[in-house]
């Protein structure tokens, strides 16, 4: 990847042929990198559907956040054993499509009967924070090691690399199972939900750096030997400036968009850290933990649609919109 | 494949089913409590195989499948402590005593297998004499002797070959000092402990006198094992079978197939009908999985005999063809919490009590899986089934058993916490049904104000590293504790002891019992256990469950229930008391 050309000036300079494309006695605009992006980006109109949806999942989130506070719906962890069917045995809810009604558009859970419209609800901000914070643990790690990695070499890189390695090797599962067992309840005053999601978003986005370390210092190993960065150099130019003015700005676009890719696998990791018993403690709502509760009721469908449902839109719409941003910050990728 | 016949029989089935049910269904109501042995049903009804025999038949041949969804902890018999593993093992091995194969309460019975007659105690029972069945051989021919049943139970005090058995020999008999079985001390005499005078005769000496010695004789460790054919811990791969079926197939924790073994003689054995030609055993299947060909009829036994998944559980339950092929048995498994008085506040009865009242009954035995696959609501430690269970409920919990808050309230105030407390409850991460139960306490106790923190464990480590350790329970404030305990057999020793004694707790963590340390209660077993009559004694279980509950330190939750469903096909089906399950020895498949 090359900085594109800068465009300077303005349409008095430019020329003669300039003005006849031109609107008459309009001035012609220069252009960012950044505003080339943008205008891009705003004529992908699937990007721009899910970046849409990104917004209202957030809008969501935050209202899942103040639920039974503002709205007045039903708490999510409530029971409602009268909504299931314990007569015959069989705890499922009662009446058609898992007991959808005015009260429960959803429906209601199996054996304990609690809301699952509103449990979705509370479970949004859980997944979204935690896939996002991890993920810009996950990004800032992996660049600062990436970038120093790629662009000084030697040792430096060979002691990073070697770092990267052992942390892909990392068995993740069995590390986290063993910190949920020797952390304490609170730490300075927490309570233990905030110490649980803290744990969670360490535990994910800490791993996860080396995906991303590789990818930038890649980027960083080929541009550092691009002209741009020998004539910064030439000029004086020192390895804190560099990295930061002239590599920084191109690694950008990966950057972006890989995090855009990361934050739906990390909703899904999440969901697999629920399903061992390391998640976010029960009975806290999460998508993960329902699909993965769920998952032993499969002759009941709509238990797992929701859950499923939701993370499926949210993986959807982050994935569309990276995939949109690729191509708007680099339109040769396509 | 002749589809339509396979329709027209659902059809005639189902009409069978409805018929019985506009009877009022009488018929489900004669199990378990009558005497039963003796009846017998062909018609596919709920229940039909409990407290009877259901499509009784002597047709031998057939082949049964057998499905499991773990792997066996082995099937050497010196080697392994599953009860199904106890109930499927008579099929290959024979050992001096046995759980009669009998419909209803007769299978808590215990009759002679490889011995002649039940043990015969002296010496104020410490001394238990077996006379051996003549003409019992080993699959390969060997005759059976006295010294083979000996060297059977030596070689299962040693737990570092042998992990996994019981320790009940190793426990009560007189071994020589330091004796630590066949493999380490080779040619140490050990006649202080078991003695062989003839081939045909052994005798057991105890440390101390124990009157329940026919159940020790009962397990697999006393089925007969030849020295020379010992080969430790790989004796598992060829077991030499006494029983009528040897191993003709053993692909260790991936299944095995057994066939007819052509030296047991029926002569020498009046309980077992032997009807199918061999058994085909897969190990590892997917426990839904096995549920759908349970139901298809491609597998007729789910051996571990736990019932059905939650997943199947409404589809059974609300069909009432699947309903018709379905036993719901009692099990002797108590599901409760513990409360820990080591705890704060729990230090304090009366916070003790308050958990008690505000706990909702009905929604606990719902998270447990409901009145059918979970169980019935437990007011008393001991289950129903088991001699000398006496009902009674000291914490009455309101007219629909969903709590009494206003009383639980009343004993906050007592013990100085008013407006409630907050605590920690374990459960075990990988059960469902526990972190159901912990989220319904969670609830109901918070009607109290009692606030509730779950907390998950791996139940690999559970009793050994969290919540069977008293030093992280107390450092974790874990005031509740989710568990389960039933007994080796069925009986008040094998339920209480290792439940309520206080002294089995261990610092370092692994007992069962968390939260039961009363002196007196430790005191009442010794008494209980050296009381020679039987109907003193079954007091006295009574009486030591009733001063567990008055210290409320444990909250129980159900008496378990299990939903099995009857393999297609499969005659002479009926639940075995002593196992809960089927009873594997009589099955046949023809």
């Amino acid at each position: 990847m090359t900085a594109p050309p800068e465009v300077t000036g303005s349409a008095a300079s430019a020329d003669p042929e300039a003005t006849l494309h031109g609107m008459s006695g309009k001035a012609i605009q220069g252009r960012s990198l950044g505003q080339i992006a943008w205008l891009r980006l705003k004529r992908d109109k699937v990007a721009m559907g899910g970046a849409v949806v990104i917004v209202l999942l957030i809008l969501f989130a935050v209202a899942g956040l103040l639920l039974d506070r503002v709205f007045g719906v039903v708490h999510p962890n409530e029971f409602h054993q009268d909504l299931i069917d314990t007569q015959n045995g069989t705890l499922v809810p009662l009446g058609t499509f898992g007991g959808m009604s005015p009260e429960h558009p959803l429906g209601v859970e199996p054996v304990n009967g609690r809301d699952i419209f509103s449990r979705i609800f509370a479970g949004a901000w859980i997944s979204l924070l935690i896939a996002t914070l991890s993920t810009v643990l996950s990004v800032l790690i992996g660049t600062t090691l990436g970038v120093i990695a790629g662009y000084f070499g030697g040792w430096v890189d060979t002691l990073i690399s070697r770092a990267m390695d052992v942390f892909l090797a990392f068995p993740l599962l069995v590390f986290a199972m063993a910190l949920v067992g020797v952390l304490p309840d609170s730490i300075l005053g927490l309570p233990p939900e905030m110490v649980r999601i803290g744990m969670l978003i360490f535990i994910i986005g800490f791993f996860n750096w080396p995906y991303i370390g590789r990818i930038v210092r890649g980027q960083t190993l080929s541009l550092r030997e691009r002209e741009f960065v020998d004539a910064a150099r030439s000029l004086g130019a020192r390895g804190p400036y560099i990295l930061v003015r002239e590599l920084l700005p191109n690694l950008v676009a990966p950057i972006l968009v890989y995090a855009t890719l990361l934050i739906p696998t990390n909703i899904l990791f999440e969901s697999a850290l629920s399903f061992l018993g390391v998640g976010i403690n029960a009975p806290t709502a999460t998508w993960g933990g329902m699909l993965s509760e769920a998952s032993r009721f499969y002759t009941l469908p709509h238990f797992m649609l929701w859950p499923g449902v939701a993370i499926f839109i949210t993986v959807l719409a982050f994935n569309l919109f990276g995939d949109g941003l690729r191509d708007a910050l680099d339109p040769r990728a396509r | 494949m002749n589809s339509k016949r396979v329709v027209t029989a659902v059809a005639a089935g189902a009409a069978v089913v409805m018929g019985l049910s506009a009877c009022g269904g009488g018929s489900t109501s004669t199990g378990g409590s009558t005497n039963g042995s003796g009846g017998s049903s062909t018609t596919a009804a709920f229940n039909a195989a409990l407290g009877q025999v259901f499509n009784p038949s002597d047709k031998k041949g057939g082949v049964i499948k057998v499905a499991n969804a773990d792997k066996w902890d082995s099937v050497d018999p010196g080697d392994t402590y599953y009860a199904y593993s106890w109930n499927f093992a008579r099929l290959y091995t024979r050992s001096l005593t046995m759980f009669k194969p009998a419909a209803g309460k007769g299978s808590a019975e215990l009759v002679p297998d490889l011995a002649e007659s039940l043990g015969v105690p002296s010496d104020g029972g410490k001394t238990w004499t077996y006379k051996l069945r003549k003409g019992v051989k080993f699959e390969d021919g060997t005759p059976v002797t006295s010294k083979d049943v000996k060297y059977g139970v030596l070689r299962s005090i040693d737990k570092e070959v042998l992990p996994n058995g019981p320790s009940y020999f190793k426990n009560t008999l007189a071994w020589p000092d330091g004796y630590q079985g066949p493999y380490k001390n080779k040619d140490a005499n050990t006649d202080s402990a078991i003695e062989t005078p003839d081939d045909s005769t052994i005798v057991f000496h105890l440390k101390a006198s124990f009157g329940g010695f026919d159940y020790f004789a009962m397990i697999p460790q006393t089925a007969p094992v030849q020295e020379a054919k010992d080969t430790g811990k790989k004796y598992k791969e060829h077991v030499l079978a006494t029983g009528p079926y040897k191993f003709s197939t053993n692909e260790i924790d991936k299944g095995f197939k057994l066939v007819r073994n052509d030296q047991w003689d029926a002569a020498t054995d009046p309980n077992r009908k032997a009807l199918p030609d061999g058994y085909e055993v897969s190990m590892n299947v997917n426990a839904d999985d096995i549920d759908n060909r349970l139901i298809q009829g491609d597998v007729q036994v789910d051996v571990q005999g736990t019932g059905v998944q939650a997943a199947s559980l409404s589809r059974v339950l609300g069909d009432p063809t699947l309903k018709g092929q379905a036993d719901n048995p009692s099990t002797t498994r108590l599901w409760y919490t513990g409360i820990n008085p080591t705890v704060a506040p729990f230090d304090n009865k009366a916070c003790r009590e308050a958990v008690e009242y505000a706990a909702d009954r009905t929604a606990y035995q719902t998270a447990f899986g409901g009145p059918f696959s979970g169980g019935d609501i437990a007011t008393q430690l001991m289950p129903p089934a088991v001699p000398g269970a006496q009902k009674f409920d000291l914490y009455p919990a309101g007219p629909d058993n969903k709590g009494d808050v206003a009383k639980a309230k009343e004993k906050l105030a007592e013990c100085g916490h008013a407006d409630g407390f907050e605590t920690n409850i374990g459960y075990r991460s990988d059960r469902p049904r526990e972190k159901a139960t912990a989220e319904a306490l969670q609830q109901s106790l918070g009607r109290a104000g009692i606030k509730l923190t779950l907390k998950a464990y791996p139940s690999g480590d559970y009793f050994s590293q969290f919540a069977g350790n008293p030093p992280f329970v107390r450092a974790n404030n874990l005031g509740l504790v989710q568990n389960g305990w039933m007994a080796d057999w069925n009986d008040g020793y094998g339920f209480l002891a290792e439940l309520v004694d206080s002294r089995v707790i261990r610092e370092t963590g692994g007992s069962t019992n968390t939260s039961v340390r009363i002196p007196e209660v430790d005191q009442m077993l010794d008494k209980a256990v050296s009381e020679t009559d039987k109907s003193k004694r079954e007091g006295d279980w009574s009486a030591i469950d009733k001063r567990v509950m008055e210290e409320a330190v444990i909250l129980p939750g159900v008496h378990g229930k299990s939903l099995l469903l009857r393999g297609k096909g499969l005659t002479n089906v009926f639940v075995s008391e002593a196992y809960g399950m089927y009873d594997y020895l009589s099955l046949g498949m023809a």
